[in-house]
């Protein structure tokens, strides 16, 4: 017997009604509805935040994110800091890629003050910036099948993103936070035998991504799960802010690297990874991708980097520095996408304002509270994880 | 750019005019023509990507500055819309109706430095403090020390030290004597 579509969809009549502030009004007393609390410190939940859920069975009827479990005030802080005292605060705004924070400050601060960084600076800093990357996709795109229980492929990835945090510490001394990029230039040249050792990590990658492929990719109950659930629709790309990954899984060709190129990413080849079905199997693709290119252009940065040459311009004495007053915005593309940092200097020496913009800040607060009505409460995890939201960048 | 510039120059009194870098430029614009302006960036000049909203505080001259930077994917250039309200009385139309994300940007602008936008959804909700009982803590007259003093207190058995007289006790005891 032909099924009836109907049967299949969820009665409306149970759903709560809104009030004139569109706020559903919920009688828990009626039973028809769960109020369920998800985090802060869910295993599921990346980071500290919460998620308010409004249930009717097991589907999603209203959903509410409260972040502010970590808020540092970092913003705050920086303006009573000198340029080169925000730096240590600055790499926190994003554990997970400090690089980018490094970066967009250093570029924040050179431009206002007039600075060109040496060629040699350039190069290393391309270098920095994808290996952050590298180390974060080695955790992100198994982590999307660990939501649904494919844990293995999950310690696989840490294992190689140690590899990659054992190159950044011969590189920079450190491997979560590097502080190699300062305004200037960076620290130093690579270490003797660094290529070799990066050459032979990069091949583990890609052996690891075959392995994945197999494991999560392939996989029937990954499939299931993830295929046609948690869509972004296109038209919500340019209502919600949505970039990089997230928007390439929607069909849009977005990455800084190439619509605005900084650095030395204009003399590289790459051509990012578009998808078309914008649900939570795409997402995983594009980001499986842009793991596969981040190797290509390691190996292409590490061809073209001069091994001597200057790695700083001159810059005043950073303890009496004062930055001309003025203001930027400068973007780069983190693994997440677009990632900027607005800066306005009063002419003085600690900045008058400084302002980041995180992908996450619209992707985990006003897309996901969007994309989990009608969930199923099983798929919370694995929307909020192919979102890949990083709640320290929506409270700085 | 400059040809979007000149174009709304006249329709909507645009001044103080900063091209930063090729591809990002400033203006500022009153605040009863910002709404008007940033729709009319959005819907018949394609700056259809909304990077933020930001406020800066220019407590010595009594304003707000408010910065709306705009986006626009096919150009691949920025503008920013500079909006300067008054800090006794902040209040500015919302556009949360251009972008839905924009009404949580305005919610945190209200949260951390209580500037008001009428009619913008869960403006009045906590968005990141809970049970703040403070003037809105970005506000350049807050003070992070006070407020920590007066909220919290020392653990017993600590001891604070100056960093400038350690340093100078260490690297030059003689100069003590």
């Amino acid at each position: 017997m032909k099924k009836n579509k109907t049967l299949w969809l969820p009665d409306r009549s149970k759903y709560p009604e809104h009030d004139s502030n569109g706020k559903p009004i919920v009688d828990l007393q009626s039973q028809k509805h769960t109020k369920l609390w998800q985090g802060p410190n869910h295993p599921g939940v990346t980071g500290n935040m919460s998620l308010e859920l409004t249930l009717s069975g097991d589907e999603i009827v209203d959903a509410k994110t409260h972040v502010g479990y970590l808020h540092r005030g970092f913003e705050k802080l920086m303006e009573r800091r000198t340029y080169m005292q925000c730096f240590p605060l600055s790499i926190r705004m994003c554990v997970p890629e400090a690089d980018s924070n490094e970066y967009v400050l250093s570029t924040c601060v050179e431009e206002l003050a007039g600075i060109e960084i040496p060629e040699a600076a350039k190069w290393l800093r391309t270098l920095a910036l994808e290996m952050a990357r590298l180390q974060v996709l080695l955790r992100v795109v198994p982590g999307i099948g660990a939501t649904l229980s494919l844990g293995l492929g999950s310690q696989w990835g840490m294992y190689m993103r140690e590899q990659i945090l054992d190159r950044f510490e011969e590189l920079t001394g450190g491997r979560i936070y590097h502080m190699y990029m300062l305004p200037g230039g960076v620290r130093g040249h690579l270490p003797d035998g660094f290529k070799k050792r990066m050459e032979q990590n990069l091949k583990d990658i890609e052996q690891f991504v075959a392995n994945i492929e197999d494991l999560i990719f392939t996989n029937s109950v990954f499939k299931k799960r993830t295929v046609g659930r948690g869509i972004i629709k296109p038209e919500w790309v340019s209502q919600y802010g949505i970039v990089g990954p997230n928007a390439r899984g929607a069909g849009f060709k977005r990455d800084v690297r190439k619509d605005y190129p900084y650095l030395k990413y204009s003399e590289l080849n790459f051509d990012p990874y578009v998808g078309k079905d914008s649900d939570i199997y795409t997402r995983a693709q594009v980001r499986k991708h842009d793991l596969l290119m981040t190797v290509d252009l390691i190996r292409q940065i590490l061809d073209k980097v001069p091994t001597s040459g200057d790695l700083r311009a001159k810059t005043p004495n950073v303890l009496h520095w004062e930055i001309p007053k003025g203001e930027t915005y400068v973007r780069s593309e983190s693994s997440r996408g677009e990632y900027g940092m607005y800066m306005v200097s009063d002419g003085s020496k600690y900045p008058r304002r400084v302002n980041l913009r995180g992908p996450s800040y619209t992707h985990a607060v006003a897309l996901l509270e969007k994309m989990l009505i009608n969930a199923n409460i099983s798929d919370v995890h694995a929307i909020m994880v192919s979102l890949q939201t990083c709640p320290p960048e929506i409270e700085r | 750019m400059e040809n979007i510039i000149k174009d709304i120059e006249s329709r909507f009194q645009v001044s103080d005019y900063v091209q930063q870098r090729p591809e990002l430029a400033y203006a500022t614009v009153k605040k009863e023509l910002a709404i008007a302006l940033i729709t009319h960036l959005k819907d018949i000049e394609g700056f259809t990507h909304f990077v933020l909203l930001t406020a800066v505080d220019w407590l010595e001259e009594n304003k707000f500055q408010l910065t709306y930077i705009l986006n626009h994917p096919d150009k691949k250039v920025d503008l920013g819309i500079r909006v300067f309200i008054d800090r006794a009385n902040p209040i500015m139309d919302s556009a949360h109706h251009l972008w839905e994300q924009v009404a949580t940007y305005q919610r945190e602008l209200k949260e951390m430095f209580g500037i008001d936008f009428p009619g913008s959804p869960r403006v009045d909700e906590d968005f990141i403090l809970e049970g703040w009982d403070d003037i809105p803590p970005y506000r350049r007259d807050f003070d992070t020390l006070q407020y920590s003093r007066d909220t919290y207190f020392p653990r017993e058995g600590r001891s604070t030290n100056d960093p400038a007289e350690h340093m100078k006790k260490k690297l030059y005891p003689d100069e003590e004597k």
